[in-house]
């Protein structure tokens, strides 16, 4: 086998990817400023949820060791993430049928960057969201407990989560390439947020309902978020250490984040 | 009829989608510094050519090169050569005519301040400089096509592949496209758009293959295609439709199968063959017979008569034949 060299203009540049993420992550959030409908409602929603909820369950739902507000506002932010992911898979959907993927995928760009930058324009939108319900959660009693570096953790693992979790709906998207039946996915996604711990504790559940609720991924990621912006003090009402539910979630983002993200690549090259 | 490297060449080039055989073992070449038409009713297999061509889609079996570079294994090096518009590659409606030259430009590999003088370049030839800070979705049908096929031109691609570039644009539309398609290949790009308009091919195209069931049928120039069928159509007007029985009888040793009379025009038409100087024959029999003739036309063949005599008539329906 000959070992020549690789010609330069099949080549892409080492920053190729960084510098077409940005651009793609620009456009669309152009499309998001000049469209702003869909962005609004989906920036404003978990505020009005955390209110409902608050209202409606905080008399009735008791949680050993934390108020129910404090409980409530980092399920919130995981739920955002889950339906913002929804919006990534009906934007992405929404760019195949358009054409613009075919326009993206004809140019010498990574096959990546209009992934990659459309998980980016959506982070953005849901850490919007984030500050949003955070901001009216401190308006109904929701505090931090934990340390600032804690909290920052905390931050950061809502980060990688939404950057994980945004392969599962790319892979949605490619398969699908339709938005309605994108649409049509929710209650599955509603059966993961709902079935968990996110409102209740788990140990209300059925009982047959309790191995699935309390392992799934977003029971760990709520609490791992509970750990890290409340302290040790939660420790007795999440029942494992900070340390082990971060690991575990991290664990569940890179298992979520190298399946879909192979599986999207290989759908997206032969799309 | 090729003289020099053909741009493009495909070779045995075969597509299946699950059952259906899109491309079996199509063979063609395209030559530069022209227009070329691949024609071809629905599912043919024009679109399936052309994503293959633009590194969309790779072929099951085959080889396709473009500018010499073979599309499976050199993909990026193609699309740097590359430009793809029309059916399956759009602009973003809400951004600005402007945003969008930017954004395919940055993904051509220019740099930020090259991006821009190139799209304002690009924008001033797709004559767009006015709407160029508009949102896209503003602009008209014939512009936001203008703006959909130039877009690639950012890239200075050698070679723009059109996949129905004038599907859904009005009359003048279309033929503001045509002259600015035209205006690129004078200015040495290369074209090859799928069209299922045979006035479209027979307006533009230096070169025509006509592709059915996923093979070629025919290729040539359009003169080529018509001259291929050997006849010419010979029309004569008389001046009293009463005597067209009489004058048909006195035409039928000239015509090639039947003639056509219309009683409402007062017209007959009959196929001869080629150089057999059927229209002086012909208006030479009628003054024999004393017929007085008001108008009589030798009409070469159109691309409809060749489409109609590669693909049949059933084919030639199904692709919206339009006459020339």
């Amino acid at each position: 086998m000959s070992t020549s060299a690789i010609p330069w203009t099949d080549r892409l540049p080492a920053t190729a990817l960084l510098t077409d993420t940005v651009v793609i992550t620009r456009r669309n959030l152009t499309r998001t400023r000049r469209t702003p409908q869909m962005a609004v409602a989906a920036v404003t929603s978990p505020v009005l949820f955390l209110v409902l909820m608050r209202l409606v369950f905080a008399g009735a739902i008791h949680v050993p060791g934390m108020t129910y507000t404090d409980y409530l506002v980092p399920a919130m932010l995981i739920q955002n993430v889950v339906f913002g992911g929804l919006q990534s898979a009906t934007g992405l959907a929404l760019d195949v049928n358009a054409g613009m993927m075919d326009r993206f995928r004809s140019l010498p760009t990574p096959a990546l960057a209009p992934l990659t930058g459309r998980s980016l324009s959506d982070l953005a939108l849901q850490l919007l969201a984030a500050a949003l319900a955070v901001a009216a959660g401190l308006a109904v009693g929701f505090r931090f407990h934990a340390g600032v570096l804690s909290c920052l953790l905390g931050a950061g693992l809502l980060i990688l989560i939404s950057l994980s979790l945004f392969w599962l709906f790319a892979t949605l998207a490619i398969s699908t390439k339709n938005p309605e039946t994108i649409q049509s996915t929710t209650p599955v996604f509603f059966l993961f947020l709902f079935v968990s711990n996110a409102f209740i504790p788990v140990a209300t559940l059925p009982r047959w309902l309790q191995g699935f609720a309390a392992g799934q991924p977003v029971s760990i990621f709520d609490s791992a978020l509970r750990a890290l912006t409340q302290g040790p003090g939660a420790a007795p009402a999440l029942g494992h250490s900070t340390t082990y539910l971060v690991v575990a979630a991290v664990a569940w983002c890179a298992g979520i984040a190298v399946v879909f993200a192979a599986i999207t690549l290989r759908l997206y090259r032969r799309m | 009829m090729l003289t020099a490297e053909p741009i493009i060449d495909i070779a045995g080039v075969r597509k299946a989608f699950g059952k259906t055989t899109a491309l079996d073992g199509l063979s063609m070449q395209v030559a530069e510094g022209q227009v070329s038409a691949l024609l071809g009713a629905n599912g043919a297999g024009k679109t399936t050519l052309i994503r293959i061509l633009a590194t969309l889609l790779a072929p099951d079996a085959g080889r396709v090169t473009v500018a010499g570079l073979d599309v499976v294994r050199r993909p990026v090096a193609v699309r740097r050569v590359i430009g793809l518009a029309g059916q399956h590659a759009a602009v973003d409606q809400t951004l600005t005519g402007r945003e969008n030259l930017v954004m395919v430009a940055r993904l051509y590999r220019l740099p930020a301040a090259q991006a821009r003088q190139r799209s304002a370049e690009v924008l001033e030839r797709l004559s767009l400089t006015e709407a160029a800070d508009r949102p896209v979705r503003t602009y008209s049908g014939g512009m936001r096509r203008r703006l959909d096929v130039g877009a690639s031109l950012v890239g200075q691609p050698r070679i723009l592949l059109l996949d129905e570039p004038s599907t859904g644009l009005d009359p003048a539309a279309r033929l503001e496209l045509w002259s600015f398609l035209r205006g690129l290949v004078a200015q040495g790009t290369t074209i090859l758009l799928t069209t299922q308009q045979l006035e479209e091919a027979d307006h533009l195209a230096g070169a025509i293959a006509i592709i059915d069931h996923g093979t070629l049928v025919t290729e040539g120039t359009p003169e080529q295609l018509k001259a291929g069928l050997g006849y010419e159509t010979i029309e004569v007007a008389l001046a009293d439709p009463a005597r067209l029985p009489q004058a048909a009888h006195a035409l039928e040793p000239l015509a090639e199968g039947a003639l056509e009379t219309s009683e409402l025009a007062a017209t007959i038409s009959f196929r001869a063959p080629r150089g057999a100087r059927a229209l002086p024959a012909a208006v030479r029999l009628l003054d024999g017979a004393g017929i007085a003739v008001e108008d009589a036309a030798a009409r070469r063949p159109s691309l409809d008569d060749v489409f109609i005599s590669v693909l049949g008539r059933a084919a030639a329906g199904t692709a919206e034949a339009r006459p020339a």
